[in-house]
């Protein structure tokens, strides 16, 4: 059997999306729809819906659309939910209308309610992952059960951990996490391999992250990594959703944040402004209240700016943490690379020039790919490196970083480093313990992560208790432990009591993760199919393509469109349809695939001839000329800033 | 469950012992510290006590060319990385595992010139004084008693004086040029480290034991004193930066 092809995977805040390596390329691989994104949100249709009857979960566009008529059955943003605890998401949860699962102890995995059941943030990102792994079966016409999957540089432990799990759960074999700027530098270094050193700045939906490589002859070596996992362009989102639910009440006297469906329409359209506002100077603001109200605003570019220059200032801490600890000047950076669709706006540009001093050394920051999709085209490099490889990556070999210091609680709870942030992975230090009382045979240990003096403020990963040293006056045992951070920037550890020589016996209890019995229960129902089941959902989706087709294709002769046709024309459409009629009642996949296609390519004309058509129907109407009326009306005056207020 | 007293950490020591065998892949024998085979290039087991000049088949020696280390990192990461070993057997990846984390520990210690001499004195039997979790009791180098006397003096001035709100021009001039003292120190036994690499260098050249001694014991309270007065300027750092 042919080696399975294992594709890279950017599982994101907003958006995911699947790549593989094509030769010599890394290529997206397109969903059902064409699009290559795949929005990260989940919906969970009521059990009592059609919906449900078909699918239990809806993702990516068609989940997005409950937004407006269930909000309270859909989850977005999971990510920054993933591998954390109740008291780590207070300021989240102000800002999501989520529901909180019943009775989470402090510690515990977070879980999130939707109307009768309660899903982890590894479970909602399980599905967006299998939603990925569908599209590439579908578009490979084969199996796929491995991915590379990319996280935040700045992820702790248990956050990485949580997304592995995820990717258990959704029947993926997860062969690497890559660090997400790490594997923006694989793509871009694929075409232009020439030694130096390279920043790269990411800036998506919610994480930021800063890493500094040295590139020398194929090895893509991180210096240093740095970024703040609470930061990115959700939080300009929720700046400007408080200004607007402020300006409302303000104006109109009723306070909206309690209204999910209201709040929702908000962010649609302060999503939309801000993206209107990368390329024009004024966007405006126009959302239809409950109650027949509407609320409308203009917004100018350097209002917006203004408004979000301190959500951006906070990159700029980091990127100077991440120099120091490479041992670089900002002159000595040859290029820097931008990621993250934040990176889309001009102001985040205009402060990496100043940060890095770019324009003053007449350089450009680098923007040539698709910032959305750098990521994913390069977990797919990367997982061309670990599947055998191509000529392409033949000579390519990433070493990546810890981002945090790994450290055990000692006396007077204060840390003591055993692993130094930035440490190349990877990387393990051994530490020995021994017993304070007589008989002694259990020794507990607190592995912490993170920068701080006190174990209190650190991260907590878990507390290790060994078991079963043979009793022995106090301090004779001798425990050595090993801690050992793999190249996924997962934790690993084994003890060992050397006077016995026996291997003393690890009782783990992940902080904020699951154990693998809970990962196992999760794995998601009917997941592993074989081949020949997916021959059997490929028929059936492919017949179900034919039908549409062949629907469209009947009402055709009602349209206008159909009378602008030549004769030819209509013929081949009448002949093409009749041939899949017959060919997609048999079992031949690929025959009905081709004359699915052939109907689609003689259609084509006609599909244009409707679109005009419809376009022009569109212009001759009055909509456009009543919003353009109400432009100005809107409040122009600048917005204090101020913070949010939720309950 | 925090580790309490019921749990001391103690300080090792890596006793190495030399131990040859053969490839398991291609049978040809291997070198004592050799973390790949020198035949099939195949990953092998490691022998627990390799240390970290013998993974870069280096003498116990502190004169090192870095830029050379780094090239042999490189050389050594393309064989020895996990990503080599991704489709190999379950043994073969905790080998590499194993193999490169005790590859990367290696590089980052020896290219750093206080690392790289705080682990050669561990191997040689001298505990430094960050070992062991626990900080051993910061002697003051006995040269340096009255200056130490009078900047903790300034210190806990300026502390104070930030309490009660006032700046203290005077006084922040007066830690700014303890400072450029200190730094000015540090600077001093930087260049004495390097002079008693060579002693050391020369003296495991030539075999002989008891200069050998002479220079562990010079380089050990150098770096307690080089130890000591970085301390000092962190501190002093700290109260001209907060």
């Amino acid at each position: 059997m042919k080696e399975q092809r294992v594709i890279g995977i950017d599982l994101g805040t907003t958006n995911s999306l699947a790549a593989y390596m094509e030769g010599e390329q890394p290529v997206v691989i397109p969903g059902e729809d064409g699009s290559h994104l795949v929005p990260s949100v989940v919906a969970i249709p009521a059990a009592d819906s059609a919906e449900a009857a078909t699918q239990r979960s809806v993702v990516g566009n068609g989940a997005a659309r409950y937004l407006a008529s269930s909000p309270e059955r859909v989850i977005y943003s999971a990510k920054r939910l993933m591998g954390r605890g109740l008291e780590d998401v207070q300021e989240e949860l102000k800002l999501f209308p989520f529901r909180i699962g019943d009775n989470i102890q402090a510690g515990e995995v977070l879980r999130l309610r939707v109307g009768e059941s309660e899903y982890t943030p590894s479970e909602i990102s399980a599905l967006v992952l299998r939603q990925l792994k569908r599209n590439a079966e579908r578009y490979f016409g084969a199996p796929v059960t491995r991915a590379v999957i990319t996280v935040p540089a700045y992820f702790n432990d248990a956050q990485r951990q949580a997304t592995k799990d995820a990717g258990r759960m959704a029947g993926l074999e997860v062969l690497r996490l890559v660090n997400e700027p790490t594997a923006a530098a694989l793509a871009y270094g694929l075409d232009r391999q020439h030694d130096g050193i390279v920043a790269v700045y990411d800036l998506g939906g919610g994480t930021f992250d800063i890493s500094i490589l040295k590139l020398h002859e194929g090895i893509f070596e991180v210096m240093a990594t740095n970024g703040d996992t609470h930061l990115g362009g959700d939080d300009i989102d929720n700046l400007l959703i408080a200004i607007a639910l402020d300006d409302i009440r303000g104006e109109q006297g009723t306070d909206f944040r309690g209204d999910r469906a209201t709040v929702q329409a908000i962010r649609k359209a302060v999503i939309e402004a801000k993206i209107a506002l990368s390329t024009q100077d004024t966007a405006l603001l126009n959302i239809d209240l409950p109650g027949g109200g509407k609320y409308q605003r203009k917004i100018e570019r350097s209002q917006f700016e203004a408004l979000i220059q301190p959500v951006l200032d906070r990159t700029a801490g980091p990127c100077m943490q991440a120099l120091k600890d490479a041992g670089v000047s900002a002159d000595q950076i040859g290029e820097v690379v931008l990621v993250g669709g934040s990176t889309r706006i001009p102001r985040v540009g205009a402060l990496v020039d100043e940060l890095f001093g770019l324009s003053a050394r007449g350089k450009k920051p680098h923007t040539e790919l698709n910032p959305d999709e750098v990521v994913a085209l390069g977990a797919a490099v990367q997982a061309d490196i670990l599947s055998a490889g191509s000529l392409a990556t033949d000579n390519m070999l990433l070493l990546d970083v810890t981002p945090l210091s790994l450290g055990i609680e000692a006396l007077g709870g204060v840390v003591a480093k055993v692993i130094q942030r930035n440490s190349t992975i990877p990387a393990s230090a051994t530490e020995h313990f021994t017993t304070g009382v007589e008989g002694q045979t259990n020794v507990a240990i607190h592995v912490v992560q993170g920068e701080r003096e006190l174990a209190k403020d650190c991260r907590s990963l878990a507390r290790f208790d060994l078991k079963g040293i043979p009793p022995m006056s106090a301090g004779l045992p001798r425990i050595e432990v090993k801690f050992l951070i793999d190249a996924n920037g997962i934790l690993q550890v084994s003890a060992r009591e050397q006077r016995s020589g026996k291997q003393a016996e690890i009782e783990v209890k992940p902080t904020y993760g699951l154990t693998d019995e809970q990962v196992e229960s999760m794995i998601l129902e009917s997941f592993d199919y074989a081949e020949s089941d997916i021959e059997q959902r490929q028929l059936i989706e492919t017949k179900n393509e034919a039908n549409t087709i062949l629907a469209a294709v009947d009402k055709a002769p009602l349209q206008p469109a159909w009378g602008q046709l030549s004769e030819e024309e209509r013929i081949q459409i009448v002949l093409l349809r009749d041939e899949l009629s017959v060919l997609k009642e048999g079992e031949d996949l690929k025959l009905i695939r081709d004359a699915t296609s052939a109907l689609d390519k003689a259609t084509h004309r006609f599909a244009e001839l409707m679109m005009d058509t419809a376009v022009a129907s569109v212009l001759h109407g009055q909509t456009m000329e009543s919003a353009g009326s109400r432009m100005g009306e809107a409040p122009t005056a600048p917005h204090p800033f101020s913070k949010a207020e939720f309950e | 469950m925090t580790l309490s007293s019921e749990a001391r950490p103690i300080s090792s020591n890596g006793d190495s012992i030399e131990s040859s065998s053969a490839c398991w892949s291609c049978g040809a024998v291997l070198s004592s510290a050799g973390l790949t085979c020198g035949v099939c290039g195949h990953v092998q087991p490691l022998s627990s006590e390799v240390n970290y000049f013998e993974v870069f088949g280096l003498p116990r020696k502190l004169r090192l060319d870095v830029p050379a280390l780094e090239r042999e990192f490189y050389r050594l990461s393309r064989r020895l990385h996990p990503d080599v070993y991704a489709r190999a057997s379950q043994q073969e990846q905790e080998w590499s595992l194993a193999a490169s984390s005790l590859l990367n520990d290696a590089y980052r210690t020896l290219k750093d010139p206080i690392r790289r001499t705080e682990y050669l004195l561990k191997l040689e039997g001298i505990v430094s004084g960050d070992e062991g979790g626990t900080k051993k009791e910061d002697r003051v180098p006995a040269d340096l008693l009255e200056e130490v006397f009078e900047l903790n003096t300034q210190l806990d001035e300026m502390r104070m004086n930030r309490k009660a709100g006032e700046d203290g021009g005077q006084l922040h001039q007066d830690l700014l040029a303890a400072k450029r003292g200190f730094d000015a120190q540090l600077k001093s036994a930087d260049l004495t480290l390097e002079t008693l690499w060579t002693r050391w260098d020369e003296s495991v050249d030539s075999g002989d034991e008891q200069s050998k001694l002479a220079a562990k014991d010079a380089l050990a309270s150098l770096l307690d004193r080089r130890r000591y007065i970085r301390n000092l300027v962190n501190s002093v750092n700290e109260a001209l930066g907060a």
